[in-house]
């Protein structure tokens, strides 16, 4: 029981980081329709910001709490802006010559751009990985049971709190931020119907534009959060989280935000607990299998519209 | 006609400095520091002259592609589009094209300006023409898209692999067949590789052929993963990352290429040299990609073949027709899985060694930009963009780590400039008095 | 009873279509005769496009029977079929109301594919096609021999190499009646044939179906809007509203009922005798 309960807490917070990801998918396919396949490397990328933006302001888990809740927020602003200009820049020069092209014009530019964003970072920062000295440390321990192999003790780290509480914070923002906003209105209306939203006087470019924009900045938070919980990044994060994470976009029903979201912290929890349960070697099949499952019964995912057939 | 040259030399000196800020806020953080592990943690490296570098770069360049080409009366490149073949002057050019190109590949090997590693190159680049023609049954004529088309190649490899360095040895040791068989090993092996690929096809076809578009590539794409992860922890059957080697070499139909008595340059009376064995590969490979070819153009002609480009133009419009369509993308899928495996089984023989790093996604990704790149369904196209990706790719040998940067670019490149690829008219498989050229806005590409 | 319940070619009987709690056909029975034209009639929603995707399988019917039967005695159950069977085997053919024609391929090769069944047998799944087999070297003769007889009678045998997406509008129409009689079908089920037609080319088109009607062993169901060529050329009128039958007979019959032009000019049937008298029926 104890043993679940560590895992489901460790499941909570890897399935917060995909699903932060998995929402730029799913939100660049709900409004464009493609497979924006540099994505998980725009993740990469926003992490890469985020060391490099720690180590300038050279803080370390010894400074106060105080002044590094401070200078985290500030990492996270600069690295959800650098980010998302990378973010615009992406969609500006790979995809937006495509727009209204055929439809698989713009994925093949997607593998290129995750193809040149890779080696960019490789060459420009080492191939090596790039350890991080642990920022927030401590945690609480919620309960302590003896067994056979010693004390087991289920613990709740302090980087956990704060990935899930972040995690949280910003889904809401971001419901309302889609909700509530022009801006969402407009990113809402391109998705129903691109060329009425134009003909009603919708600046289509532009809202796909910041559609990019904001899923690039959530893609940082989740580097952020990545690095903060690893302590290592290396160049090659961003494909297998970026797989990942648009797994999760799948499961979830693409183009659904709550999809995207329980999509990944479904991911999230298949993997820790066959890890724990079974074998790491294969958690990644079995994340992959089940999704195979779930789209076979469920061909639109698990929040997905249903796809009439329109005959 | 001042004022406006004015103005256009203000707009683009705006416009260029505008990306030189952007292109500072790309590059000067990640290239202007550069973090180094140091005893102590992490440390910055300036390198703020590079970030100046490219920065300039871009304005400069921007600046003389906005006054030059964007904004100019007369951009410089009005001249250069005339050196583009149109679309339908290449459908007929593509008449001699194939032919010539055939006669050349079939003379290549004895050409003076052919040394071994432009050999072994060209046998490289026909390996990809293999698998982006075996990849266009699948993408171009089905239009399915499949990202994992690698897992295919790779189930080829490995069954070559483990048949001859394990099953075949077994056999002979335990007396069912005598030593020789290990100098056809190749021969038997290569078809039941590419059986076991379409079976393969078959399987994971069956359930997720129901999927549409993009749930099938990411299911495609899960599936090239869930293959290479197996083969990776699979330690005891697959040798996990060690992979396999010593893999038997193919045999000139039975006749080994060894030094000495019974060897291919004794039996022939050659002087015994170790390009024979290069050459035969380069005719084992071009003999197994021009069957694939030969297939895929006589299939097109077939029914099935033209149900699987009906299924590309309306699925809907096909059930009505009475077409099986879940038959139809599974032979599609099989067929062009077994050609994969065919492929596969040749890599491992030439290689000699196998292992799981040489079947990731970018393999797949590479086939499937081979084929979009060469424009979907066109066999000649595949052609082309194999030899300009696999053969640029080995120009920029001497940039070394910028060459994957490169290659990246030249992909978003390409496809930004000819967005259906290089050779996008389709050939009608049948026509009443003449057939004509289709040109690509007419031709779709497929939901699936 | 009526002539098309003597030998009718397709029984619907008690057919009702739910989507969710929405009822789109509620307990639906008519008769298609058998070499009949049967026109399916009613205003905008009435749920005519959803009796063709039951009786054409692309739905499948909450409830109701569809008893399908050919001329030499075969019977089928359409509801209990994937529609891929029910065009093979029952023999139905179909239209779509937005044209669904394989935009990319020519007029020829949308003719052949219709014909795919007969070939993919005729090409022992490709084995003897591969080696171009006289067993399938004739079966492809005979396709085109086929595919040219509609061609002529559509008119579009001058066109038969251009790819179907440059035809206009009114030959796209054509070619997809063509490609439905390519199969060979003993029902033909049109989705609004005449819709965007002009005069001239409705006209061919009734000339076509009757054509049709009177030369091949075809039975025609259609949904129409252009009342034109519904009164000219069907033998018998389904009128629906509401996913209900309001009115079955003969055309005459069906102009002159006054739930059917209630349903059409919306008014309650009490008020129907005013409405008639001032539009002047």
């Amino acid at each position: 029981m104890e043993y679940f309960l560590q895992q489901l807490i460790n499941g909570l917070t890897l399935g917060s980081i995909y699903g932060l990801i998995a929402i730029g998918y799913t939100m660049v396919y709900g409004i464009i329709g493609m497979i924006n396949f540099a994505h998980g490397d725009i993740f990469m990328v926003g992490a890469f910001i985020a060391l490099i933006a720690i180590t300038a302001l050279g803080f370390v888990a010894s400074t106060g709490i105080g002044l590094i809740i401070l200078a985290l927020m500030l990492v996270l602003v600069i690295s959800m802006l650098f980010a998302a200009v990378y973010g615009w820049t992406v969609e500006r020069l790979a995809y937006r010559p495509l727009r209204g092209s055929f439809r698989l014009a713009p994925l093949i530019t997607a593998i290129g751009m995750s193809i040149a964003l890779q080696n960019y970072v490789q060459i420009a920062q080492g191939a090596r990985v790039k350890p991080l000295q642990p920022i927030i440390t401590g945690g609480y321990t919620i309960t302590e049971t003896m067994t056979e192999n010693g004390l087991f003790a289920v613990q709740l780290s302090n980087i956990q709190i704060l990935i899930i509480v972040t995690t949280v914070i910003l889904m809401t923002l971001f419901s309302l931020l889609i909700a509530k906003t022009s801006l969402g209105r407009s990113q809402r209306a391109c998705e129903q119907d691109r060329k009425m939203a134009a003909l009603l006087g919708v600046n289509v470019d532009r809202t796909i534009s910041l559609t990019f924009v904001v899923g690039a900045a959530l893609a940082a938070v989740a580097g952020l959060m990545f690095l903060l919980y690893y302590g290592v990044i290396d160049f090659y994060i961003g494909f297998v989280a970026g797989v990942k994470a648009f797994t999760a976009a799948v499961l979830g029903g693409i183009g659904s935000l709550p999809g995207a979201m329980l999509g990944g912290l479904l991911i999230g929890l298949i993997e820790t607990f066959w890890s724990g349960y079974f074998t790491v070697e294969y958690k990644d099949v079995a994340a992959f299998s089940i999704l195979a499952i779930v789209l076979i019964f469920m061909p639109s995912g698990l929040l997905g519209k249903p796809e009439v057939e329109k005959v | 006609m001042a004022a406006t040259t004015e103005n256009r030399v203000i707009a683009s000196l705006k416009d260029s400095l505008i990306s030189a800020v952007i292109a500072f806020a790309l590059f000067g953080p990640i290239v202007g520091l550069k973090t180094e592990t140091e005893p102590g943690g992490l440390a910055l490296s300036a390198h703020f002259g590079t970030v100046g570098v490219i920065v300039a770069i871009v304005f400069v360049g921007r600046l003389l592609l906005n006054l030059l080409v964007w904004k100019a009366d007369r951009p410089i490149t009005r001249g250069l589009s005339g050196l583009i073949p149109a679309q339908t002057s290449l459908g007929g050019f593509g008449k001699f094209v194939a032919p010539v190109a055939l006669l050349f590949a079939l003379i290549f090997p004895f050409l003076p300006i052919t040394d071994r590693y432009i050999l072994d190159l060209s046998v490289l680049v026909l390996t990809y023409v293999m698998l982006g023609w075996g990849l266009n049954i699948v993408v171009g004529l089905a239009g399915l898209l499949d990202l994992g088309y690698v897992a295919f190649y790779a189930v080829g490899a490995y069954s070559y692999a483990l048949l001859s360095t394990k099953f075949f040895p077994m056999l002979v040791e335990m007396g069912y067949v005598g030593g020789g068989i290990m100098d056809w090993a190749f021969w038997i092996c290569l078809p039941l590789a590419g059986i076991l690929a379409a079976f393969w096809g078959i399987i994971l076809g069956f359930p997720v052929l129901r999927l549409r578009g993009d749930y099938l590539a990411i299911v495609t794409l899960a599936f090239g993963e869930i293959v290479r992860i197996v083969l990776l922890n699979w330690y005891w059957f697959t040798g996990g990352p060690d992979g396999i080697s010593r893999i038997p070499r193919p045999s000139f139909f039975g006749i080994p290429f060894s030094r000495g008595e019974g060897g291919f340059a004794d039996t022939f009376n050659l002087d015994y040299s170790s390009m024979q064995r290069i050459v035969f590969f380069y005719y084992l490979i071009l003999a197994l990609a021009l069957l694939t070819n030969l297939v895929t153009l006589r299939l097109r002609r077939l029914p099935i073949g033209r149900a699987w480009e009906a299924l590309r133009e309306d699925e809907i419009a096909c059930r009505s027709l009475g077409i099986n369509t879940t038959n139809t993308k599974l032979t599609a899928f099989a067929i062009g899985a077994m050609f994969g495996g065919f492929a596969g089984s040749f890599f491992a023989t030439r290689q000699g060694f196998i292992s799981p790093e040489s079947f990731t996604f970018i393999e797949s990704a590479v086939i499937l930009a081979i084929v979009v790149l060469g424009g979907l369904g066109s066999q000649i196209g595949v052609v082309i963009a194999a030899v300009v990706m696999i053969g640029g790719f080995e120009i920029f040998r001497q940039a070394e780590e910028f060459r994957m940067l490169i290659f990246g670019l030249l992909m978003v490149f390409i496809m930004v400039w000819r967005p259906r690829g290089l050779i996008s008219s389709r050939k009608p498989s049948i026509g009443l008095h003449s057939r004509k050229a289709i040109g690509a806005e007419n031709v779709a590409q497929g939901q699936g | 009873m009526a002539s098309w319940s003597e030998n009718p070619i397709l029984k619907v009987e008690h057919l009702t279509m739910r989507f969710g709690g929405l009822v789109a056909i509620d307990d639906l029975s008519f008769d298609v005769g058998r070499g009949d034209i049967t026109a399916l009639i009613g205003p905008n929603g009435a749920g005519k496009t959803t009796v063709f995707n039951c009786i054409t399988g692309f739905y499948k019917p909450t409830e109701g029977r569809l008893k399908l039967r050919h001329h030499d005695g075969d019977t089928f159950l359409l509801e209990r079929m994937p529609d891929f069977k029910i065009a093979r085997h029952a023999k139905v053919a179909r239209t779509f109301q937005n044209i669904r024609l394989f935009g990319g391929m020519t007029v020829l090769e949308n003719l052949m594919v219709a014909q795919h069944n007969p070939l993919m047998h005729a090409s022992a799944f490709s084995f003897a096609g591969i080696f171009s087999l006289p067993r399938f070297r004739n079966a492809e003769a005979k396709a085109v021999e086929r595919a040219t007889y509609w061609l002529e009678h559509v008119n579009l045998i001058d066109r038969a190499d251009d790819p179907a997406s440059d035809l206009p509008y009114g030959a796209q129409r054509r070619l997809e009646i063509a490609r439905a009689m390519c199969t060979g079908p003993e029902l033909l089920c049109l989705d609004e044939p005449a819709a965007g037609l002009n005069p001239r080319e409705s006209a061919e088109l009734n000339k076509l179906l009757r054509y049709i009607g009177a030369n091949h062993e075809t039975s025609i169901l259609l949904i129409e809007h252009d009342m034109s060529v519904v009164m000219e050329i069907s033998d018998h009128v389904v009128v629906l509203d509401y996913g209900e039958k309001i009115s079955d007979g003969n055309p005459e019959k069906v102009k002159n009922d006054p739930a059917v032009i209630a349903a059409y000019l919306g008014v309650d049937d009490e008020e129907v005798e005013t409405v008639e008298q001032e539009v002047g029926v």
